[in-house]
């Protein structure tokens, strides 16, 4: 008799990667990437919208006058020049921000990773929305945090849940969030939300996460002010410029008060030593001037058209008792359906109907969600987005007959 | 001349990572035995043309799940006369289709659980969901519910309440037109694999899942399930798992290779609880361990079914065919 050992590393691993297994549905997304599928899944910037030529200019001057420097190491932090277009970018929604409070990440997900790892033990508390951002639940989850969870509804987080926590001697470690479009639920803090939270915070002395990757992505409506902006001191700023310009060059940032700073740049070095110079090279070039801000109208006019052509199908294709979010900007709608249905279970039949979401599951650590997927609009084209929801319609049409049915 | 074998892998299925998992391990064991093997997935376009314009010597069939098991992919690689690994096409879509398999299993006298089929349609258009309320005393509670047609344990789930039964039922239909509604067997879950001879089953793998269940979570990552070759079982115990496994092949007209798992009750009896034509080859997978158990290392394991291929192929026609 023996016994099989199919990975010699079994009784090695972290107690961190615990959670880290095969899944279902991301085979399903496997079948769900193939080209005959429209996918309302996966949050993919259009870039095809990026002018090829001024990628090129801008890649080729790089190489051509900056050689040495793009294919060396560089400074853990990034450089100034970058930092100081970053700050311009957060200049564009009142935010002040100075360079040198800044570290450079690859992605907004590392800045995400390097502020777990600087702020976590495992066991402590952290507060994130319901639904949360899945990303940020994964980079977090590897420091062993205790989720909280705090409901948000269509002005944001319920700030009154937040305080009540609170109140019962909750201590988080921070509170995570999504104000701007948020990733899923679609949703934008209101102003008061806003200003609840800020307030909140600040007496509680505990800091606010403002992850803000959508916030210039907005197809109408006043602006609101970023948390930071609101109160710089408690408010650690996390950017991106992959839905500007592109995911591709993983560039991100995390802006933060200096003794925090200087931990998330010895993190960063620790992990990386530094970001890809090239890359950072070529974002600081296609930021200078003004050819950023012509490709961002761009965007902001498809984006909004394909959030027109969800909208529109949606009204046109979905059942009756099914609800789902009005975003003014970014990339998802979210939608609650009769909690009859599961749309983790029913992600296979919409899959062999050749269209694909994200279940709700995957937005909440504890297992909630069943009735609810994300749809993303920012990657299909208007006509594949009508299909999409017209293939969703059906099939959830077929589903609550079936319920019916067994339900007598 | 190198012979050139095509690995199929991939295509629409629900299990198509797994079968490219499968398809790769394969591939590299045909290659360290000087085999021209290369994948072809059926689900790039155009699979018939690339795979006519390849001139194989066979075609080893590593996919998981609809078209490339249940017989849609076999009936195109008859028709264009190449050799392949496996089963036929007919017996291909009885056994992997759980409704006709278990008919076919029960009216030959095979131990399976008892069960009874829900199909969609009747509960669309007949309205037949009370019904189920009739399969829960029929069949015993608690039940397992699966898809007709799927695999890797994809849209199974365990019922202990007949309160939860319209949801499992609901989860299964989402990958196929049927369902099957088995009363559950606890005790030890083993696999019993064949290679080349029906009557005369490999050592039996013993699955234990770390979680208590072998779902896909437990079939797929690395370290949620231990694994013993051959199986902690009495010798009449494992001698009646060969029988039972043995005659399941049979009925169901397996070829080449074939996994058939099963349930081992507290008192000792088998039960036949799936039977798969095209097992996994993956490095988590059942048949290479019972392979290797009984010192068939997996390189030497791909070469002996795709010789059983090749043996089939029709002599050498002349050049200018």
């Amino acid at each position: 008799m023996a016994e099989f050992n199919v990975d010699p590393y079994v009784d090695l691993y972290a107690r961190r990667t615990s959670g880290m297994s095969a899944s279902e549905v991301r085979a399903l997304f496997a079948v769900a990437s193939r080209p005959e599928v429209v996918s309302l899944a996966g949050g993919m910037p259009y870039v095809q919208a990026l002018s090829s030529e001024d990628v090129l200019e801008v890649v080729e001057s790089v190489l051509a006058e900056r050689a040495d420097a793009a294919l060396q190491y560089g400074a853990g932090q990034g450089t100034p020049a970058l930092r100081e277009r970053l700050a311009m970018l957060m200049a564009e929604e009142d935010t002040e921000a100075d360079p040198e409070d800044m570290v450079v990440t690859t992605g907004a997900q590392q800045a995400l990773d390097l502020i777990a790892k600087v702020l976590v033990d495992p066991g402590d508390e952290i507060v994130v929305e319901a639904p949360a951002y899945v990303g940020a639940l994964s980079a977090f989850s590897a420091y062993e945090p205790r989720f909280l969870q705090i409901e948000l509804d269509d002005d944001g987080m319920i700030v009154e849940h937040l305080e009540d926590a609170l109140v019962k001697g909750v201590r988080p470690k921070f509170v995570y969030t999504v104000p701007n479009f948020h990733n899923p639920a679609g949703v934008t803090m209101s102003h008061s939300r806003r200003e609840q939270l800020v307030a909140l915070c600040r007496e509680a002395r505990i800091p606010i996460v403002e992850d803000n990757p959508y916030g210039l992505l907005r197809f109408e409506g006043a602006r609101e002010p970023t948390l930071r902006s609101m109160d710089p001191h408690n408010v650690i700023y996390v950017g991106t410029v992959s839905k500007v310009f592109s995911p591709g060059v993983r560039v991100g940032w995390a802006l933060a008060e200096p003794g925090l700073l200087r931990r998330l740049i010895l993190a960063k070095e620790a992990a990386d030593l530094c970001g890809s110079s090239f890359t950072m090279l070529v974002t600081e070039r296609y930021l200078s001037g003004e050819r950023w801000r012509a490709n961002l109208e761009r965007l902001v006019d498809i984006y909004r058209r394909r959030r027109d052509a969800m909208l529109a199908a949606l009204v046109e294709h979905f059942p009756a008792d099914a609800s789902w979010t009005h975003p003014a900007g970014g990339f998802y709608v979210w939608v609650t359906l009769p909690d009859y249905l599961d749309t983790q279970a029913m992600l296979a039949a919409a899959v062999e109907r050749r269209v694909a979401y994200v279940p709700g599951t995957a937005f909440y650590p504890d297992g909630r969600g069943r009735d609810k997927m994300r749809l993303a609009f920012c990657y299909p084209t208007e006509d594949d987005i009508a299909e999409g929801v017209r293939r969703l319609g059906l099939l959830l049409a077929d589903e609550q007959e079936l319920y019916r049915s067994l339900s007598g | 001349m190198r012979e050139r074998i095509a690995v199929l892998a991939g295509g629409h299925s629900p299990e198509r990572e797994v079968s490219l998992r499968s398809g790769h391990r394969v591939m590299t064991a045909l290659q360290s035995k000087g085999y021209d093997a290369f994948v072809l997935d059926p689900g790039e376009e155009p699979f018939v043309e690339t795979l006519s314009a390849a001139r194989v010597s066979a075609c080893y069939v590593a996919l998981h799940g609809k078209d490339g098991e249940d017989g849609t992919v076999q009936r195109l690689l008859e028709l264009l006369g190449v050799p392949y690994t496996g089963t036929p096409p007919f017996p291909c879509q009885v056994a992997f289709d759980k409704v006709l398999a278990k008919e076919a299993l029960h009216a030959a006298g095979v131990s399976t659980p008892p069960w009874v089929t829900v199909q969609a349609t009747a509960l669309r258009d007949l309205a037949a969901g009370p019904i189920l309320h009739q399969v829960a005393e029929r069949v015993g509670l608690p039940v397992v519910v699966k898809p007709s047609r799927a695999g890797s344990a994809m849209g199974l789930s365990f019922v202990d309440r007949e309160a939860d039964l319209p949801h499992a039922v609901m989860s299964a239909l989402s990958f196929a037109e049927a369902v099957v509604v088995e009363r559950r067997i606890d005790g030890t879950e083993v696999a019993a694999s064949m290679v080349g001879s029906r009557e005369e089953p490999l050592p039996l793998v013993e699955v234990v899942p770390k979680s208590g269940v072998f779902d896909y979570a437990a079939r797929y990552t690395p370290g949620a399930t231990e694994y013993y070759a051959p199986a902690r079982l009495a010798p009449e115990v494992t001698a009646a798992c060969h029988r039972e496994a043995a005659r399941a092949f049979v009925t169901l007209g397996l070829r080449d290779v074939g996994r058939a798992d099963i349930m081992v009750d507290a008192r000792g009896v088998s039960w036949i609880v799936d039977v798969n034509t095209s097992p996994g080859m993956t490095d988590t997978s059942l048949l290479p361990m019972g392979a290797q158990s009984a010192g068939l290392a997996f390189p030497d394991l791909c070469q002996r079914i795709l010789q059983l291929a090749l043996s089939r192929a029709a002599p050498a026609e002349d050049a200018k065919s």
